[in-house]
């Protein structure tokens, strides 16, 4: 037989393969949970609690597309960063995307519209943001927590996890999706009239609310942030940094979070119990950190 | 021989979805609005070309979460999440992705919250700076960058590294 007809018969036979492979995805977390749970990564109760934020989501995580993601996270992140100052540190900046990146690269959702990046925002508070498709904003006081690269890696690692999980984008209500969809059902809607754009304008900014409030002020389900933690272990072990850190990380924040805050002590369950919950994973620990990477870590965070 | 691993996958997908398969083609889509093709199935492998948002590409083989897929005269691997089974129709030239109206079950895509409605949420909202989310984007990190990092700071997986 030819390579080409071979090819061709390849091509029939890998469609159903490719079917399921391309809905791995987007199952989201369920998979992964079953995923994990094999690897011996995640704790059955962890798995469980996993599956049961997947089947809450929404019916637009189920629908949105990575460039319809792309647009709510541009608008979420300007709608974040309309209360908070940047900071203005291009080596910590550099160095933050750098390490962020290779977490993205080893993550379960490397590719969305526009890439993941990420900002420092100029506060004390203890706090860190992930907008849909990968806007990524973490504060100066967050990052002061952090004592070495790994440490951050973790931090980036969770945020990246809610990117990956849909988090974010499951926090939009029901009928705002429905109402966008609505409108845009209407028959020639390929090109919008003037009053479908400020209908869709007005079902996006409800969109951005659902997001913002959820981020800022009631935090996702313990179950969400269990399931973050979860994946950025799995994220932290692909890329070779230290899943211990998460835990260690989570340890300077229980010291230095302040009861009553407006930051993560707000929005997050408490670090101890995210620390209990990390105790029950277990891994190898990788091998020791260089002196390079320690020292490279005190260079980029000099000033902050 | 080359048949063979693909027969694999396919015998395994089809175990893994019980059975129930929808006929598809072996055509795709990019979903991202610039993919770059790799040399080897890995971040850290060379790019060997990029292909933009809604292009078909044919693939070639499967591994793991890597494709390897051809566009035109190029060849390269990209992960499955820059790729989808539906059809997107881009506009002939645009070059504005945001102003594309796509097909099937992403017909409603293109419609939806896209560069126009960004640009009305801007007209109705002008006190929401856009500026620094600009220029987070163009913070740009080259999968050499990111190899070099990792080396130079001995952050090493124990299973071979970033996928």
């Amino acid at each position: 037989m030819s390579r080409a007809r071979n090819l061709t018969g390849m091509r029939i036979l890998l469609a159903p393969a490719l079917a399921v492979l391309l809905a791995l995805p987007f199952v989201g977390c369920r998979a992964m949970a079953r995923a994990g749970q094999a690897a011996g990564v995640v704790t059955p109760e962890q798995a469980d609690a996993m599956i049961k934020t997947g089947d809450s989501f929404g019916k637009a995580l189920e629908q949105i597309t990575p460039e319809q993601e792309y647009y709510v996270g541009r608008a979420v992140g300007a709608t974040l960063m309309s209360t908070h100052k940047g900071y203005d540190n291009a080596a910590a900046t550099r160095y933050v995307n750098l390490v962020g990146q290779t977490l993205a690269m080893g993550s379960d959702k490397p590719e969305t519209f526009g890439g993941y990046h990420f900002l420092i925002f100029d506060s004390d508070e203890i706090n860190a943001f992930a907008a849909p498709g990968g806007l990524i904003f973490l504060s100066r006081g967050m990052l002061r927590l952090c004592k070495t690269e790994d440490e951050l890696a973790a931090v980036l690692a969770h945020e990246v996890a809610h990117v990956n999980l849909g988090h974010a984008i499951a926090a939009i209500s029901n009928s705002r999706w429905t109402q966008a969809f609505t409108i845009l059902g209407t028959e020639g809607a390929k090109s919008f009239g003037g009053e479908q754009l400020s209908q869709l304008t007005t079902a996006f900014e409800g969109s951005i609310d659902d997001i913002t409030s959820k981020l800022v002020t009631s935090g996702y389900a313990r179950g969400q942030e269990r399931a973050a933690d979860a994946l950025a272990v799995t994220i932290l072990r692909r890329v070779g940094y230290d899943p211990g850190a998460l835990a260690r990380v989570l340890g300077n924040m229980a010291h230095d979070l302040k009861p009553g805050g407006v930051d993560f002590a707000k929005t997050h369950p408490p670090p101890q119990a995210r620390i209990a919950d990390l105790s029950k994973m277990k891994f190898a620990p990788p091998a020791p950190a260089p002196a390079a990477r320690q020292q490279r870590f005190q260079q980029s965070m000099r000033g902050v | 021989m080359r048949i063979r691993p693909h027969l694999l996958a396919v015998a395994l997908a089809m175990v893994m979805a019980g059975g129930a398969y929808a006929a598809v083609s072996a055509d795709m889509s990019v979903q991202i609005r610039n993919a770059q093709l790799r040399a080897t199935p890995s971040y850290l492998g060379k790019v060997s070309g990029n292909v933009p948002y809604a292009q078909r590409v044919q693939i070639m083989q499967v591994q793991g979460d890597w494709f390897e897929v051809r566009s035109g005269t190029a060849t390269g691997w990209l992960h499955k999440s820059a790729l989808t089974t539906k059809k997107i129709a881009a506009k002939s030239g645009a070059a504005d992705v945001g102003a594309t109206a796509s097909g099937e079950e992403l017909a409603l895509a293109g419609k939806g919250f896209n560069a126009d409605v960004e640009a009305d949420f801007k007209k109705k909202n002008a006190k929401i700076d856009f500026g620094p989310i600009d220029r987070m984007e163009k913070i740009k990190v080259s999968p050499g960058d990111a190899r070099a990092f990792l080396e130079q700071g001995g952050v090493k997986a124990a299973t071979g590294g970033a996928r």
